[in-house]
């Protein structure tokens, strides 16, 4: 035991595997949020009128807004006029190629994994990289454009299909939806664009890595996938971020829209910066995502993957319009030393037949606190909707803490729905099993902590599970008492 | 005519004053200082609101907008007490206790306990002949800063079963405490408040039952507060069956030392507005809890069960079972917590949470919720909402069964699965009578 509690804290103490900074110029807004603040990022980005008015109906709903307190985490007050809402590399021409890019980003992609030419030759892969809060570089666009998808930044969307972003831009997440909902709407700086039209299957997976760079700016990403009829696309997010003392806040919003037919499947590894193993510094994480099934049939399918960030606080929802449409949610959220996660989904079904599957596994360990918050909503006309739920948590150690929230209300008797959520920690006699074997208590933590997420991990597509299963590893594996 | 927030708050404090002068000289009992600083702080909070997380799905404000008064003896108690005998459980030969509108019906009770130094009593008297006894665990375990409703019960409490067992005692019958509401002049409130200390090494058996003569408009405030000594056993079986048209707020708690097994069953078919709340405590080790619930609900009732198990020390176990079966635009909501605190290792929480849905009006919210600081724990809970079993409702039909009756037959298993675990017999048989009643009243209303 005592020998194994040395590898546990060797492992639990680890450093911060990706904290690096990128020495780069970058142009900046002034600290601060005002109505000014907001012109200047839209006047930066050649925004249409429209587009100015949005945000500034976001920016007045926002002010009316209070800071959400419900949810279970701690930390100190943000001070929202301490941020600057605006950075970008200082680029006199947007790059046509790679080798128009400053060489030294190319550099951090690398150091990143992120090898962008690698990517495009070996693993197929178009990489929308967005480094701070401008895209530098889109790869595999003019394939995509042969097939009519449309995978651009979203900056550049609205410049060039300004009607698109238009017509579907807060159509699942409104303005006023949440506090963090409408100051992004007010200071979204950028973020990526995916259309892909009727009949459609997109033959790659699309991917973009964000990055938080310039110290003490507030990352406000947008990200808008649209698929038309009987359209497929499949899309990951991946993000590391360096490290940094002062916390950092990220206000992200997704919006997933699936016409007749569709399907959307958002994968998501998210490894930010967690602070340090005092809890001190790191990310907060604060996100809305959500997606529509508007029309019958469609699919939305949401997977991922929390590692860091010092607090994480998303629901990935899926609104289940369409007759038989079908929402999923698979969840692993990790929490060491002082981390702090209060992460679930909603599915709210409306249309009848439709179905969702939650699973949500949970790992706590160190002075982590890891919550799964969860709704499941059968409205009156969803006739025979169905909903699995299973959320697991897994304990390393004692000091930490694992929560459930799950609501469950339903309004239909022909609807079924069941929940199911247990709580465990890994058993001596596991890994006494696999000690026995030859394994160490190190790999032996690592199987048996993998085994419990594989029903996760097998959703993600390949490339990611790899990935996902490594920061798995170096997130905790040993941490067990 | 409904109260503004501060017509509720005024208006209560104004009966306030009057019910403490009815008091006359129990006002200077020390236990009243107890009941000034309950008014004052239900002065400063008033009734929960739905932004409360606690009372979300459950909307008291029609209590706090009618004006409801404090019963007075007035005249007619013997008719009273003659309309009441039907509802006592015959069957239980214990002490048994019986109240009318919340005050004490002497000539329905039996208070002969053979031997012992068993007190069974009413509490009124118990504040005065035992003051210390009392007055050392009276609103320590739901004192008045938990809600409005537990400040009013402080206040206002009359009268109720006050019960001490002291150790080694072991009670062959079990005891009875029913309260009885009836017209009145007036929507009347009742603030039911029983207190029971047990000592080590007893078994103790309480049958606590709430019932109605006619369908009238009151409120019934109930707070129990129950101390489990060392190695004992209580079962305590609740039955709820109110007016359909009253409104029905209680809550207990249970507070539980080493080796002790407390056992509930709470049947609720009764009330329009129903809102229970069990709180139990393993506060040493060792101790086991079972919580077992069921409600029948139709046409506009609302039943909601809160249940908290705190494990707080090592080693303890607790198992739970909720059911609910909804027809009509009935509405149920459950909430079951389970505490894990950090040194609670080995716990072994189990809970489950089933719903039943007759109809399409009917609507449930559920909401298990775990909440863990220790690591070595096995803890799980499920929650099913849903439908008869169509397979079930096939085998039946196969053997000729029509299908009205086979949905009958198995919407009466589903719910007998908790009435079944009440371990006395005579009030089991009863307890199946009166669900099976609802039920089929239920159905009848619905042409089903």
């Amino acid at each position: 035991m005592e020998e194994q509690n040395k590898t546990i804290e060797e492992l639990a103490n680890r450093e911060y595997k990706w904290g690096f900074v990128t020495e780069i110029e970058s142009e900046s807004a002034p600290r601060g949020l005002t109505e000014d603040t907001i012109r200047l990022i839209s006047e930066k980005k050649h925004e249409p009128g429209w587009l100015l008015e949005w945000r500034l109906k976001a920016y007045r709903h926002w002010l009316t807004m209070k800071e959400p307190r419900w949810p279970n985490v701690k930390y100190e007050e943000i001070d929202f006029q301490n941020i600057i809402y605006y950075s970008a590399p200082k680029q006199k021409v947007r790059p046509k190629s790679l080798d128009e890019v400053d060489p030294e980003l190319l550099r951090t992609y690398e150091k990143l994994g992120i090898p962008l030419r690698e990517q495009e030759i070996l693993a197929g892969v178009a990489v929308d990289a967005v480094f701070d809060s401008v895209s530098v570089a889109t790869t595999f666009k003019e394939k995509l454009g042969e097939l009519g998808i449309i995978f651009s930044s979203f900056s550049e969307a609205v410049q060039h299909h300004p009607d698109l972003v238009r017509k579907y831009l807060g159509s699942v997440v409104p303005t006023n939806d949440n506090f963090y909902a409408a100051l992004n709407s007010a200071v979204f700086s950028d973020g990526s664009f995916c259309f892909v039209p009727k009949g459609v299957r997109c033959p790659m997976e699309l991917s973009t890595y964000f990055r938080i760079n310039a110290a003490d700016t507030g990352q406000f990403e947008r990200t808008l996938i649209v698929a038309e009829e009987g359209a497929s696309v499949s899309y990951l997010e991946g993000c590391t971020a360096p490290m940094r003392d002062s916390n950092q806040l990220h206000a992200a919003v997704v919006e997933l829209v699936a016409l007749d037919s569709a399907k959307i499947k958002y994968s998501t590894v998210q490894n930010w910066y967690p602070g340090d193993k005092n809890g001190k510094g790191g990310i907060y994480n604060f996100v809305t995502k959500r997606g529509k099934c508007a029309g019958v049939n469609s699919k939305i399918s949401w997977t991922q993957v929390e590692t860091g960030s010092a607090i994480t606080w998303k629901y990935p929802s899926v609104l289940l319009l369409g007759d038989n449409s079908v929402g999923e949610f698979y969840s692993v959220a990790v929490t060491n030393n002082y981390q702090q996660a209060d992460t679930g989904t909603k599915m709210i079904h409306i249309g009848k037949n439709t179905k969702s599957t939650i699973v949500s596994k949970g790992i706590s360990a160190g002075f982590g606190q890891n919550s799964y918050r969860g709704l499941v909503e059968i409205k009156k006309n969803a006739s025979n909707a169905r909903n699995f739920s299973q959320c697991d948590s897994l304990l390393l150690g004692d000091k930490c803490g694992a929560h459930t929230f799950p609501y469950v209300e339903v309004k239909n008797r022909t609807s079924r729905v069941e929940h199911e959520a247990s709580t465990s920690k890994i058993g001596e006699e596991q890994i006494f099993y696999c000690k026995q074997r030859g394994l160490s208590t190190e790999d032996a933590v690592n199987m048996i902590v993998n085994g419990f997420c594989k029903e996760v991990f097998r959703e993600l597509p390949m490339e990611f599970a790899v990935e996902a299963q490594k920061l798995l590893g170096v997130s905790l594996e040993g941490s067990v008492g | 005519m409904s109260l503004s927030h501060e017509q509720t708050i005024n208006h209560y404090l104004e009966s306030y004053k009057a019910f403490e002068k009815s008091l006359n000289g129990d006002s200077s009992l020390p236990i009243h200082s107890l009941r000034d600083e309950a008014i004052t702080r239900f002065a400063e909070m008033g009734f929960p609101t739905k932004t409360d997380e606690e009372w979300r799905f459950t909307n008291v404000s029609e209590i706090a907008a009618k004006r409801f008064e404090i019963p007075t003896l007035g005249a007619g108690f013997p008719e009273r007490e003659a309309k009441t005998e039907k509802f006592v459980f015959e069957d239980l030969k214990g002490p048994r206790l019986v109240f009318i509108n919340g005050i004490f019906a002497k000539n329905l009770s039996r208070l002969t306990q053979s031997g012992s130094d068993v007190i069974v009593k009413q509490l009124s008297s118990a504040l005065s002949e035992h003051p210390d006894l009392v007055s050392a665990h009276l609103g320590r375990y739901i004192s008045s800063g938990v809600n409005g409703f537990a400040a009013l019960s402080l206040a206002f409490m009359r009268d109720g079963l006050f019960l001490s067992v002291p150790d080694g005692v072991v009670l062959e019958d079990a005891i009875q405490v029913l309260f009885v509401s009836t017209e009145a002049e007036s929507e009347i409130a009742t603030y039911p408040r029983n207190l029971m200390i047990v000592g080590s090494n007893c078994r103790v058996s309480i049958v606590e039952s709430y019932v109605c003569i006619a369908d009238d408009s009151y409120f019934t405030n109930a707070v129990t507060e129950i101390v489990v000594g060392e190695n004992s056993v209580v079962e305590h079986d609740k039955f709820q069956n109110e007016s359909v048209n009253a409104f029905h707020i209680a809550a207990t708690h249970i507070h539980q030392a080493a080796h002790s097994n407390y056992v509930s069953n709470s049947i609720a078919v009764g009330g329009r507005l129903v809102r229970n709340d069990i709180t139990a405590v393993l506060d040493a080790e060792r101790s086991e809890c079972t919580l077992n619930g069921l409600s029948v609900a139709t046409g506009n009732q609302l039943i909601d069960n809160h249940t908290t198990i705190d494990h707080a020390k090592a080693n303890c176990q607790s198992h739970e079972l909720y059911k609910a079966v909804l027809d009509g635009n009935a509405r149920g909501v459950f909430n079951g917590k389970i505490f894990v605190r950090k040194d609670a290792q080995k716990t072994d929480a189990k809970q489950t949470n089933q719903t039943l849905l007759l109809s399409d009006d009917a609507t449930i919210d559920t909401k298990p919720q775990l909440e863990i600081f220790a690591d070595d724990v096995k803890c799980t809970h499920g929650a099913t909402v849903g439908q008869l079993d169509s397979d079930q409702l096939f085998y039946l039909r196969t053997r000729g069964i029509p299908e009205s009756k086979a949905r009958d037959i198995l919407t009466f298993a589903f719910a007998s699965d908790v009435v079944s675990r009440v371990k006395l017999d005579a009030l089991r048989d009863q307890l199946e009578a009166f669900v099976h009643a609802k039920l089929d009243a239920s159905r009848r209303t619905n042409g089903s």
